[in-house]
Protein backbone atom coordinates (compact mmCIF):
# COMPACT_ATOMS: atom_id res chain seq x y z
CA UNK A 1 0.00 0.00 0.00
CA UNK A 2 1.34 3.40 -1.10
CA UNK A 3 1.91 6.09 1.77
CA UNK A 4 -0.69 8.09 -0.18
CA UNK A 5 -3.49 5.39 0.16
CA UNK A 6 -2.70 5.16 4.06
CA UNK A 7 -3.26 8.60 4.49
CA UNK A 8 -6.63 8.24 3.20
CA UNK A 9 -7.30 5.38 4.88
CA UNK A 10 -6.04 7.11 8.24
CA UNK A 11 -8.06 10.50 7.77
CA UNK A 12 -10.77 8.32 8.98
CA UNK A 13 -9.13 6.62 12.05
CA UNK A 14 -7.40 9.77 13.02
CA UNK A 15 -5.18 9.94 15.40
CA UNK A 16 -4.42 6.08 16.42
CA UNK A 17 -3.59 5.93 12.86
CA UNK A 18 -1.02 8.42 12.96
CA UNK A 19 0.72 6.50 15.60
CA UNK A 20 1.27 3.04 13.43
CA UNK A 21 1.71 5.44 10.08
CA UNK A 22 4.95 6.89 11.82
CA UNK A 23 6.03 3.80 12.85
CA UNK A 24 5.43 1.96 9.64
CA UNK A 25 7.31 4.91 7.51
CA UNK A 26 9.92 4.95 10.17
CA UNK A 27 13.22 2.72 8.55
CA UNK A 28 14.54 0.75 11.68
CA UNK A 29 16.66 -1.38 9.15
CA UNK A 30 18.12 1.63 7.64
CA UNK A 31 18.80 3.57 10.93
CA UNK A 32 20.48 0.04 12.13
CA UNK A 33 22.80 0.04 9.38
CA UNK A 34 23.80 3.52 9.51
CA UNK A 35 24.50 3.20 13.69
CA UNK A 36 26.60 0.18 12.75
CA UNK A 37 28.43 1.88 9.66
CA UNK A 38 29.61 4.46 12.97
CA UNK A 39 30.02 1.97 15.48
CA UNK A 40 32.03 -0.91 14.17
CA UNK A 41 35.83 -0.14 13.28
CA UNK A 42 38.53 -2.65 11.70
CA UNK A 43 40.76 -4.43 13.73
CA UNK A 44 43.25 -6.76 12.50
CA UNK A 45 41.82 -8.53 9.35
CA UNK A 46 38.01 -7.74 10.44
CA UNK A 47 37.94 -4.49 7.93
CA UNK A 48 34.80 -2.03 8.51
CA UNK A 49 33.55 -2.34 5.34
CA UNK A 50 32.85 -6.02 6.08
CA UNK A 51 29.22 -4.48 8.01
CA UNK A 52 28.28 -3.51 4.38
CA UNK A 53 25.67 -6.10 3.11
CA UNK A 54 26.30 -7.64 -0.27
CA UNK A 55 23.42 -8.49 -2.79
CA UNK A 56 22.57 -11.78 -1.23
CA UNK A 57 22.90 -10.59 1.84
CA UNK A 58 20.40 -7.36 1.16
CA UNK A 59 17.97 -10.24 -0.31
CA UNK A 60 18.11 -12.10 2.61
CA UNK A 61 17.69 -9.14 5.20
CA UNK A 62 14.93 -7.73 3.85
CA UNK A 63 12.86 -10.44 3.13
CA UNK A 64 13.85 -12.95 6.76
CA UNK A 65 15.66 -15.18 5.04
CA UNK A 66 12.83 -16.14 2.86
CA UNK A 67 12.98 -14.45 -0.64
CA UNK A 68 10.31 -15.33 -2.94
CA UNK A 69 10.97 -18.60 -4.80
CA UNK A 70 11.56 -16.72 -8.35
CA UNK A 71 14.07 -14.36 -7.02
CA UNK A 72 15.64 -16.85 -4.67
CA UNK A 73 15.78 -19.47 -7.81
CA UNK A 74 17.70 -16.83 -10.31
CA UNK A 75 19.96 -15.79 -7.73
CA UNK A 76 21.11 -19.28 -6.77
CA UNK A 77 22.33 -20.25 -10.55
CA UNK A 78 24.08 -16.58 -10.55
CA UNK A 79 25.52 -17.90 -7.93
CA UNK A 80 26.37 -21.63 -9.13
CA UNK A 81 27.64 -20.00 -12.10
CA UNK A 82 29.97 -18.15 -10.94
CA UNK A 83 31.45 -21.38 -8.56
CA UNK A 84 35.08 -21.85 -9.73
CA UNK A 85 35.72 -25.54 -10.25
CA UNK A 86 39.48 -27.36 -10.37
CA UNK A 87 40.78 -26.61 -13.47
CA UNK A 88 42.06 -30.26 -13.32
CA UNK A 89 39.13 -31.94 -13.13
CA UNK A 90 40.04 -34.02 -10.07
CA UNK A 91 37.26 -33.08 -6.71
CA UNK A 92 38.33 -35.33 -4.22
CA UNK A 93 41.73 -34.80 -2.07
CA UNK A 94 42.61 -35.92 1.40
CA UNK A 95 40.01 -37.17 3.60
CA UNK A 96 42.68 -37.16 7.14
CA UNK A 97 43.77 -33.34 5.81
CA UNK A 98 39.75 -32.67 5.70
CA UNK A 99 39.12 -33.83 9.18
CA UNK A 100 41.68 -31.70 10.28
CA UNK A 101 39.71 -28.68 8.55
CA UNK A 102 36.70 -29.55 9.68
CA UNK A 103 37.72 -29.77 13.54
CA UNK A 104 39.26 -26.19 12.63
CA UNK A 105 37.17 -23.42 13.82
CA UNK A 106 39.78 -20.77 12.96
CA UNK A 107 39.41 -17.92 10.15
CA UNK A 108 38.16 -14.56 9.54
CA UNK A 109 37.81 -13.23 12.38
CA UNK A 110 40.11 -10.26 14.11
CA UNK A 111 41.72 -12.27 16.19
CA UNK A 112 42.95 -15.01 13.51
CA UNK A 113 45.93 -13.96 11.53
CA UNK A 114 46.34 -12.25 7.87
CA UNK A 115 47.48 -14.98 5.41
CA UNK A 116 47.56 -17.54 7.65
CA UNK A 117 44.88 -20.80 6.05
CA UNK A 118 41.84 -20.82 7.78
CA UNK A 119 39.28 -23.90 8.80
CA UNK A 120 36.15 -25.56 8.01
CA UNK A 121 34.46 -24.97 11.01
CA UNK A 122 32.19 -27.74 10.12
CA UNK A 123 32.07 -29.78 13.41
CA UNK A 124 30.73 -26.30 14.91
CA UNK A 125 27.52 -26.97 12.79
CA UNK A 126 27.72 -30.39 11.59
CA UNK A 127 28.00 -34.05 12.80
CA UNK A 128 30.51 -35.35 10.65
CA UNK A 129 32.99 -38.57 11.82
CA UNK A 130 31.54 -40.85 14.52
CA UNK A 131 34.53 -40.85 16.72
CA UNK A 132 33.81 -36.77 17.06
CA UNK A 133 30.86 -36.28 19.60
CA UNK A 134 31.60 -32.32 20.03
CA UNK A 135 29.69 -31.23 16.85
CA UNK A 136 26.95 -28.66 16.80
CA UNK A 137 23.41 -29.25 15.38
CA UNK A 138 23.11 -25.42 13.07
CA UNK A 139 23.33 -27.71 10.16
CA UNK A 140 22.13 -31.52 9.50
CA UNK A 141 24.45 -34.50 10.22
CA UNK A 142 26.57 -35.36 7.59
CA UNK A 143 27.48 -38.85 8.95
CA UNK A 144 27.08 -41.73 6.30
CA UNK A 145 27.44 -38.67 3.53
CA UNK A 146 28.69 -41.02 0.65
CA UNK A 147 27.36 -44.02 1.93
CA UNK A 148 23.88 -42.50 1.53
CA UNK A 149 24.22 -40.28 -1.51
CA UNK A 150 27.21 -42.36 -2.86
CA UNK A 151 30.15 -41.42 -4.24
CA UNK A 152 29.20 -40.63 -7.82
CA UNK A 153 30.82 -37.67 -10.26
CA UNK A 154 27.86 -35.87 -9.94
CA UNK A 155 27.79 -35.97 -5.79
CA UNK A 156 31.29 -35.09 -5.71
CA UNK A 157 30.43 -31.69 -8.20
CA UNK A 158 27.20 -31.29 -5.49
CA UNK A 159 29.56 -31.43 -2.54
CA UNK A 160 32.42 -29.14 -3.92
CA UNK A 161 30.15 -26.88 -5.32
CA UNK A 162 27.95 -26.80 -2.13
CA UNK A 163 31.12 -25.91 0.31
CA UNK A 164 32.65 -23.25 -2.39
CA UNK A 165 29.14 -21.50 -1.81
CA UNK A 166 26.35 -22.94 0.05
CA UNK A 167 23.99 -20.36 -1.07
CA UNK A 168 24.10 -21.60 -5.11
CA UNK A 169 21.54 -24.56 -3.63
CA UNK A 170 19.68 -22.40 -0.96
CA UNK A 171 19.87 -18.82 -1.41
CA UNK A 172 19.66 -17.88 2.11
CA UNK A 173 21.09 -20.70 3.96
CA UNK A 174 23.20 -20.64 7.40
CA UNK A 175 26.52 -21.97 5.88
CA UNK A 176 28.74 -19.67 4.85
CA UNK A 177 30.18 -19.47 1.27
CA UNK A 178 33.44 -20.80 1.86
CA UNK A 179 34.99 -20.50 -1.97
CA UNK A 180 33.22 -17.73 -3.06
CA UNK A 181 34.46 -15.78 0.36
CA UNK A 182 37.99 -16.67 0.25
CA UNK A 183 37.60 -18.61 3.39
CA UNK A 184 38.93 -21.86 1.91
CA UNK A 185 40.95 -22.79 -1.13
CA UNK A 186 40.48 -25.72 -3.79
CA UNK A 187 42.88 -28.41 -2.54
CA UNK A 188 41.40 -27.22 1.11
CA UNK A 189 37.61 -27.94 -0.30
CA UNK A 190 38.61 -31.53 -1.80
CA UNK A 191 40.03 -32.18 1.15
CA UNK A 192 36.84 -31.73 2.71
CA UNK A 193 34.86 -33.33 -0.58
CA UNK A 194 36.97 -36.44 0.33
CA UNK A 195 36.40 -35.92 4.20
CA UNK A 196 31.99 -36.18 3.24
CA UNK A 197 32.68 -38.98 0.20
CA UNK A 198 36.00 -41.23 0.55
CA UNK A 199 34.86 -44.77 1.25
CA UNK A 200 37.31 -44.81 3.05
CA UNK A 201 36.83 -41.70 5.37
CA UNK A 202 35.15 -42.75 8.80
CA UNK A 203 32.18 -40.72 7.87
CA UNK A 204 31.53 -43.35 5.85
CA UNK A 205 32.67 -46.43 8.08
CA UNK A 206 30.29 -48.88 9.17
CA UNK B 1 34.09 -15.80 56.25
CA UNK B 2 36.51 -18.11 56.91
CA UNK B 3 33.58 -20.80 55.78
CA UNK B 4 33.23 -19.26 52.66
CA UNK B 5 36.96 -19.13 51.83
CA UNK B 6 37.63 -22.49 52.04
CA UNK B 7 34.58 -23.16 50.04
CA UNK B 8 36.05 -21.06 47.49
CA UNK B 9 39.09 -22.78 47.53
CA UNK B 10 37.51 -26.01 46.95
CA UNK B 11 35.57 -23.86 44.25
CA UNK B 12 39.06 -23.27 42.66
CA UNK B 13 40.32 -26.39 42.98
CA UNK B 14 37.50 -28.27 40.88
CA UNK B 15 37.57 -25.49 38.40
CA UNK B 16 40.67 -25.84 37.78
CA UNK B 17 40.25 -29.78 37.20
CA UNK B 18 36.41 -28.73 35.02
CA UNK B 19 39.21 -26.73 32.77
CA UNK B 20 41.19 -29.15 32.23
CA UNK B 21 39.02 -31.65 31.46
CA UNK B 22 36.56 -29.07 28.73
CA UNK B 23 39.83 -29.00 26.84
CA UNK B 24 39.50 -32.51 25.81
CA UNK B 25 36.07 -32.85 24.60
CA UNK B 26 34.30 -36.37 26.05
CA UNK B 27 35.24 -38.99 23.24
CA UNK B 28 33.39 -42.08 24.60
CA UNK B 29 31.45 -44.10 22.80
CA UNK B 30 29.88 -43.28 19.33
CA UNK B 31 27.05 -42.11 18.63
CA UNK B 32 24.59 -45.07 17.12
CA UNK B 33 24.72 -44.69 13.26
CA UNK B 34 21.35 -42.70 13.09
CA UNK B 35 22.12 -40.20 15.70
CA UNK B 36 21.39 -36.99 14.33
CA UNK B 37 21.56 -35.35 17.59
CA UNK B 38 22.53 -36.53 20.61
CA UNK B 39 19.93 -36.02 23.75
CA UNK B 40 20.90 -32.58 24.48
CA UNK B 41 23.06 -31.77 27.95
CA UNK B 42 25.31 -34.55 27.56
CA UNK B 43 29.03 -34.71 28.70
CA UNK B 44 30.39 -31.51 29.56
CA UNK B 45 27.15 -29.33 29.45
CA UNK B 46 25.58 -31.86 31.95
CA UNK B 47 29.03 -31.58 34.68
CA UNK B 48 29.07 -28.11 33.90
CA UNK B 49 25.57 -27.56 35.17
CA UNK B 50 25.68 -29.85 38.17
CA UNK B 51 29.29 -27.93 38.90
CA UNK B 52 27.36 -24.49 38.79
CA UNK B 53 24.47 -25.58 41.15
CA UNK B 54 27.67 -26.10 43.59
CA UNK B 55 29.18 -23.64 42.87
CA UNK B 56 26.87 -21.01 43.12
CA UNK B 57 25.84 -21.88 46.40
CA UNK B 58 28.81 -19.63 47.44
CA UNK B 59 29.35 -17.65 44.27
CA UNK B 60 32.84 -16.47 43.62
CA UNK B 61 31.47 -13.47 41.95
CA UNK B 62 30.33 -12.16 45.74
CA UNK B 63 35.09 -11.34 45.75
CA UNK B 64 34.10 -8.89 43.13
CA UNK B 65 30.82 -7.78 44.43
CA UNK B 66 32.34 -6.90 47.44
CA UNK B 67 35.44 -4.80 45.49
CA UNK B 68 32.80 -3.23 43.63
CA UNK B 69 30.47 -2.22 46.97
CA UNK B 70 33.74 -0.55 48.02
CA UNK B 71 34.46 1.41 45.69
CA UNK B 72 30.79 2.31 45.45
CA UNK B 73 30.66 3.33 48.94
CA UNK B 74 33.96 4.81 50.03
CA UNK B 75 35.93 6.11 46.99
CA UNK B 76 36.48 9.48 46.28
CA UNK B 77 36.98 11.36 43.44
CA UNK B 78 38.38 15.07 42.83
CA UNK B 79 36.68 17.28 44.82
CA UNK B 80 35.27 14.45 47.47
CA UNK B 81 32.23 13.01 44.96
CA UNK B 82 31.27 9.82 45.18
CA UNK B 83 29.67 7.56 43.85
CA UNK B 84 25.98 8.09 45.76
CA UNK B 85 25.78 11.36 43.17
CA UNK B 86 24.58 8.91 40.88
CA UNK B 87 21.91 8.56 39.41
CA UNK B 88 21.08 4.65 37.70
CA UNK B 89 17.76 5.86 36.68
CA UNK B 90 16.22 5.53 39.79
CA UNK B 91 17.44 8.51 41.88
CA UNK B 92 21.04 9.60 42.69
CA UNK B 93 22.77 6.87 44.71
CA UNK B 94 19.66 4.00 44.80
CA UNK B 95 21.44 0.92 43.59
CA UNK B 96 18.62 -1.82 44.10
CA UNK B 97 16.31 -2.63 41.62
CA UNK B 98 18.56 -0.45 38.71
CA UNK B 99 20.31 -2.64 37.22
CA UNK B 100 17.17 -4.74 36.04
CA UNK B 101 15.68 -1.16 34.91
CA UNK B 102 18.40 -0.83 32.21
CA UNK B 103 18.41 0.32 29.40
CA UNK B 104 16.61 3.72 29.67
CA UNK B 105 16.57 6.99 28.35
CA UNK B 106 19.07 9.42 30.95
CA UNK B 107 18.01 12.88 30.47
CA UNK B 108 21.04 14.05 31.89
CA UNK B 109 23.13 12.96 29.12
CA UNK B 110 20.17 12.64 26.35
CA UNK B 111 20.85 9.03 25.49
CA UNK B 112 19.60 5.61 26.28
CA UNK B 113 22.19 3.52 28.31
CA UNK B 114 22.69 0.09 29.51
CA UNK B 115 24.12 -0.63 32.74
CA UNK B 116 27.68 -0.72 32.03
CA UNK B 117 27.51 2.18 29.71
CA UNK B 118 25.65 4.43 33.01
CA UNK B 119 28.01 3.00 35.63
CA UNK B 120 31.55 3.82 32.83
CA UNK B 121 29.89 7.28 33.13
CA UNK B 122 29.17 7.44 36.33
CA UNK B 123 32.73 7.09 37.72
CA UNK B 124 34.15 9.19 35.34
CA UNK B 125 32.13 11.70 36.08
CA UNK B 126 32.23 11.51 40.20
CA UNK B 127 35.45 9.02 41.02
CA UNK B 128 37.53 10.52 37.90
CA UNK B 129 38.62 7.92 36.33
CA UNK B 130 39.63 8.27 32.91
CA UNK B 131 37.47 7.42 29.74
CA UNK B 132 40.25 6.97 27.72
CA UNK B 133 42.04 4.48 29.79
CA UNK B 134 38.93 2.23 30.43
CA UNK B 135 38.00 2.09 27.07
CA UNK B 136 42.10 0.77 25.92
CA UNK B 137 41.38 -2.42 27.87
CA UNK B 138 37.92 -2.93 29.02
CA UNK B 139 37.66 -6.53 29.26
CA UNK B 140 39.29 -8.70 32.18
CA UNK B 141 41.42 -11.13 31.41
CA UNK B 142 43.41 -13.44 33.59
CA UNK B 143 45.61 -10.91 34.80
CA UNK B 144 43.41 -7.92 35.74
CA UNK B 145 39.75 -7.38 36.55
CA UNK B 146 39.22 -3.36 35.77
CA UNK B 147 37.40 -1.85 38.54
CA UNK B 148 34.57 -1.05 37.07
CA UNK B 149 33.36 -4.62 35.78
CA UNK B 150 33.65 -4.81 40.13
CA UNK B 151 31.11 -2.32 40.22
CA UNK B 152 28.67 -3.80 37.51
CA UNK B 153 29.22 -6.88 39.74
CA UNK B 154 28.04 -4.49 42.80
CA UNK B 155 25.06 -2.89 41.60
CA UNK B 156 24.06 -6.20 39.50
CA UNK B 157 23.95 -7.95 42.63
CA UNK B 158 21.31 -5.26 44.07
CA UNK B 159 18.91 -6.70 41.53
CA UNK B 160 19.32 -10.09 42.39
CA UNK B 161 15.94 -11.99 42.50
CA UNK B 162 14.22 -9.14 41.15
CA UNK B 163 12.18 -8.90 37.59
CA UNK B 164 13.35 -7.48 34.59
CA UNK B 165 11.56 -4.20 33.44
CA UNK B 166 13.66 -2.51 31.12
CA UNK B 167 11.42 0.62 30.37
CA UNK B 168 9.89 1.38 27.35
CA UNK B 169 8.55 4.72 27.66
CA UNK B 170 10.64 7.15 26.15
CA UNK B 171 10.55 7.19 22.44
CA UNK B 172 14.33 6.85 22.38
CA UNK B 173 13.99 3.34 24.63
CA UNK B 174 11.27 2.08 21.67
CA UNK B 175 13.52 3.37 19.25
CA UNK B 176 17.00 1.25 20.53
CA UNK B 177 14.60 -1.91 21.14
CA UNK B 178 13.89 -1.32 17.87
CA UNK B 179 17.28 -0.64 15.99
CA UNK B 180 18.45 -3.44 17.90
CA UNK B 181 15.98 -6.18 17.03
CA UNK B 182 16.96 -4.41 13.09
CA UNK B 183 20.93 -5.44 14.19
CA UNK B 184 19.89 -8.38 15.58
CA UNK B 185 18.89 -10.30 12.59
CA UNK B 186 21.57 -8.52 9.98
CA UNK B 187 23.16 -10.57 8.06
CA UNK B 188 27.11 -9.32 6.96
CA UNK B 189 30.60 -9.91 6.52
CA UNK B 190 32.45 -13.37 5.02
CA UNK B 191 30.51 -15.86 6.33
CA UNK B 192 26.81 -13.99 6.33
CA UNK B 193 26.43 -14.48 10.10
CA UNK B 194 24.15 -12.82 11.99
CA UNK B 195 22.92 -13.29 15.73
CA UNK B 196 20.34 -14.40 14.48
CA UNK B 197 22.20 -17.40 12.47
CA UNK B 198 23.26 -19.01 15.96
CA UNK B 199 20.64 -17.65 17.85
CA UNK B 200 17.24 -17.71 15.88
CA UNK B 201 16.22 -21.33 16.43
CA UNK B 202 15.58 -23.56 19.35
CA UNK B 203 17.70 -26.48 20.82
CA UNK B 204 21.05 -25.60 18.55
CA UNK B 205 24.33 -25.99 19.74
CA UNK B 206 27.94 -24.79 18.20
CA UNK B 207 30.10 -28.16 19.06
CA UNK B 208 28.54 -28.89 22.91
CA UNK B 209 26.95 -24.99 24.00
CA UNK B 210 23.86 -24.95 23.83
CA UNK B 211 22.53 -21.94 21.95
CA UNK B 212 19.58 -19.85 23.14
CA UNK B 213 17.04 -18.65 20.85
CA UNK B 214 17.34 -15.38 21.93
CA UNK B 215 14.07 -14.12 20.17
CA UNK B 216 12.08 -15.96 22.83
CA UNK B 217 11.25 -14.52 26.08
CA UNK B 218 12.06 -17.87 28.23
CA UNK B 219 15.56 -17.82 26.57
CA UNK B 220 16.39 -13.72 26.17
CA UNK B 221 16.57 -14.05 29.79
CA UNK B 222 20.07 -15.58 29.20
CA UNK B 223 21.21 -12.23 27.61
CA UNK B 224 21.03 -11.08 31.31
CA UNK B 225 21.42 -14.45 33.76
CA UNK B 226 24.33 -15.25 35.14
CA UNK B 227 25.75 -12.19 33.83
CA UNK B 228 28.01 -10.20 35.06
CA UNK B 229 29.71 -13.87 34.76
CA UNK B 230 32.58 -15.35 37.21
CA UNK B 231 35.15 -17.30 34.41
CA UNK B 232 35.30 -20.51 35.38
CA UNK B 233 38.26 -20.95 33.05
CA UNK B 234 40.38 -18.18 34.03
CA UNK B 235 38.83 -16.31 37.49
CA UNK B 236 37.76 -13.01 36.79
CA UNK B 237 34.30 -11.41 35.72
CA UNK B 238 32.88 -10.86 32.35
CA UNK B 239 30.20 -8.34 31.60
CA UNK B 240 27.09 -7.92 28.95
CA UNK B 241 29.56 -5.22 26.65
CA UNK B 242 32.37 -8.50 26.62
CA UNK B 243 29.60 -11.15 25.34
CA UNK B 244 28.58 -9.13 22.56
CA UNK B 245 31.73 -8.05 21.79
CA UNK B 246 33.07 -12.30 21.39
CA UNK B 247 30.03 -12.69 19.62
CA UNK B 248 30.37 -9.95 17.18
CA UNK B 249 34.25 -11.75 16.68
CA UNK B 250 32.60 -15.12 15.87
CA UNK B 251 30.29 -13.22 13.49
CA UNK B 252 33.59 -12.24 11.64
CA UNK B 253 31.93 -8.70 12.11
CA UNK B 254 34.75 -5.40 12.51
CA UNK B 255 34.88 -4.56 16.51
CA UNK B 256 31.86 -2.46 17.85
CA UNK B 257 33.05 0.40 19.84
CA UNK B 258 32.93 -0.32 23.36
CA UNK B 259 29.94 1.41 24.91
CA UNK B 260 28.37 2.07 21.11
CA UNK B 261 25.00 2.48 20.40
CA UNK B 262 24.90 -0.49 19.10
CA UNK B 263 25.79 -2.59 21.66
CA UNK B 264 23.18 -0.51 23.89
CA UNK B 265 20.28 -1.35 21.00
CA UNK B 266 21.10 -5.04 21.45
CA UNK B 267 20.91 -5.29 25.13
CA UNK B 268 17.77 -3.28 24.73
CA UNK B 269 16.16 -5.29 22.36
CA UNK B 270 17.22 -8.75 24.27
CA UNK B 271 16.46 -7.16 27.93
CA UNK B 272 12.98 -6.39 26.73
CA UNK B 273 12.33 -9.31 25.00
CA UNK B 274 13.01 -10.92 28.89
CA UNK B 275 11.23 -8.29 30.54
CA UNK B 276 8.77 -9.78 33.19
CA UNK B 277 11.34 -12.76 34.31
CA UNK B 278 13.36 -12.71 37.34
CA UNK B 279 17.19 -12.08 37.36
CA UNK B 280 18.74 -14.50 39.70
CA UNK B 281 22.03 -12.06 40.27
CA UNK B 282 26.02 -12.43 39.06
CA UNK B 283 26.59 -15.92 37.99
CA UNK B 284 29.33 -18.00 36.65
CA UNK B 285 30.05 -18.76 32.91
CA UNK B 286 32.55 -21.53 31.86
C1 LIG C 1 27.16 -21.96 10.47
C2 LIG C 1 26.84 -23.34 10.30
C3 LIG C 1 27.48 -24.15 9.22
C4 LIG C 1 28.83 -24.35 8.99
C5 LIG C 1 30.00 -23.69 9.69
C6 LIG C 1 28.90 -25.33 7.95
N1 LIG C 1 27.66 -25.70 7.56
FE1 LIG C 1 27.20 -27.09 6.12
N2 LIG C 1 25.23 -26.66 6.35
C7 LIG C 1 24.69 -25.83 7.28
C8 LIG C 1 23.24 -25.82 7.15
C9 LIG C 1 22.26 -25.01 8.00
C10 LIG C 1 22.92 -26.71 6.10
C11 LIG C 1 21.51 -27.07 5.61
C12 LIG C 1 20.93 -25.97 4.78
C13 LIG C 1 21.55 -25.93 3.43
O1 LIG C 1 21.46 -26.94 2.70
O2 LIG C 1 22.19 -24.95 3.09
C14 LIG C 1 24.20 -27.22 5.61
C15 LIG C 1 24.32 -28.12 4.56
C16 LIG C 1 25.51 -28.73 4.19
C17 LIG C 1 25.62 -29.73 3.16
C18 LIG C 1 24.49 -30.26 2.29
C19 LIG C 1 23.86 -31.44 2.97
C20 LIG C 1 22.88 -32.18 2.06
O3 LIG C 1 22.14 -32.98 2.60
O4 LIG C 1 22.89 -31.96 0.85
C21 LIG C 1 26.94 -30.10 3.10
C22 LIG C 1 27.55 -31.13 2.17
C23 LIG C 1 27.64 -29.32 4.10
N3 LIG C 1 26.74 -28.51 4.74
C24 LIG C 1 28.99 -29.42 4.34
C25 LIG C 1 29.70 -28.55 5.19
C26 LIG C 1 31.13 -28.56 5.34
C27 LIG C 1 32.08 -29.53 4.66
C28 LIG C 1 31.44 -27.56 6.20
C29 LIG C 1 32.82 -27.08 6.63
C30 LIG C 1 33.63 -26.57 5.57
C31 LIG C 1 30.19 -26.93 6.59
N4 LIG C 1 29.16 -27.55 5.97
C32 LIG C 1 30.11 -25.85 7.47
C33 LIG C 1 25.38 -25.08 8.21
C34 LIG C 1 26.76 -25.00 8.30
C1 LIG D 1 28.86 -18.19 15.10
C2 LIG D 1 27.89 -18.34 16.12
C3 LIG D 1 27.49 -17.14 16.96
C4 LIG D 1 27.06 -15.91 16.51
C5 LIG D 1 26.99 -15.39 15.09
C6 LIG D 1 26.66 -15.18 17.69
N1 LIG D 1 26.84 -15.94 18.81
FE1 LIG D 1 26.26 -15.47 20.70
N2 LIG D 1 27.07 -17.21 21.38
C7 LIG D 1 27.71 -18.15 20.61
C8 LIG D 1 28.30 -19.15 21.47
C9 LIG D 1 29.11 -20.36 21.00
C10 LIG D 1 27.99 -18.77 22.80
C11 LIG D 1 28.40 -19.46 24.08
C12 LIG D 1 27.32 -20.37 24.54
C13 LIG D 1 27.71 -21.06 25.84
O1 LIG D 1 28.58 -20.57 26.54
O2 LIG D 1 27.08 -22.09 26.12
C14 LIG D 1 27.21 -17.55 22.69
C15 LIG D 1 26.67 -16.89 23.79
C16 LIG D 1 25.86 -15.77 23.71
C17 LIG D 1 25.17 -15.17 24.82
C18 LIG D 1 25.21 -15.65 26.26
C19 LIG D 1 24.27 -16.77 26.49
C20 LIG D 1 24.34 -17.30 27.89
O3 LIG D 1 23.70 -18.33 28.13
O4 LIG D 1 25.03 -16.74 28.73
C21 LIG D 1 24.49 -14.09 24.33
C22 LIG D 1 23.62 -13.14 25.12
C23 LIG D 1 24.77 -14.01 22.92
N3 LIG D 1 25.59 -15.05 22.57
C24 LIG D 1 24.30 -13.03 22.09
C25 LIG D 1 24.67 -12.89 20.75
C26 LIG D 1 24.37 -11.74 19.95
C27 LIG D 1 23.57 -10.53 20.39
C28 LIG D 1 24.91 -11.96 18.72
C29 LIG D 1 24.97 -11.03 17.53
C30 LIG D 1 25.81 -9.87 17.76
C31 LIG D 1 25.54 -13.27 18.76
N4 LIG D 1 25.41 -13.78 20.02
C32 LIG D 1 26.16 -13.88 17.68
C33 LIG D 1 27.73 -18.19 19.23
C34 LIG D 1 27.37 -17.13 18.40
Amino acid sequence: MTAMKKTVVCAAAALACSAVLADEIRNYRAEAVAMMKRDFKTRGIATADRVHEDGLQAVCNRTSDNPPKDIAARLERDQLEAVKYPTDGKLMGDWKAGEKLAQSGRGMTWSDKAGVPGGGNCYNCHQISPTETSFGTIGPSLYQFGKIRGNTPEMQKYAYGKIWNAKAFNLCSAMPRFGHAGALTESQIKDLVALLLDPQSPVNSK
Amino acid sequence: MKQRLSTLMVAAVMTASFAAHAQQPAKKAPPPAKAAAPAKKEGITAEFEKFREVLEEDNPAELFEAKGEDIWKNKKGPGGATMAQCDLGLGAGVVKGAYVQMPRWFADVGQVMDAERRIVHCMVKYLGYKEEDIRKQPFSNDQRTPDHVSVITYVAAQSRNLKIAAPQKHAKEIEAYRIGKEIFAYRAGPYDFSCATCHGDDGKRIRTQDLPNLRKPAEAVKAYQGWPGYRMTGGFMLTQQWRMNDCFRQQRFPEPTYLSDSITALLAYMTVTANGQVYKGPGIKR
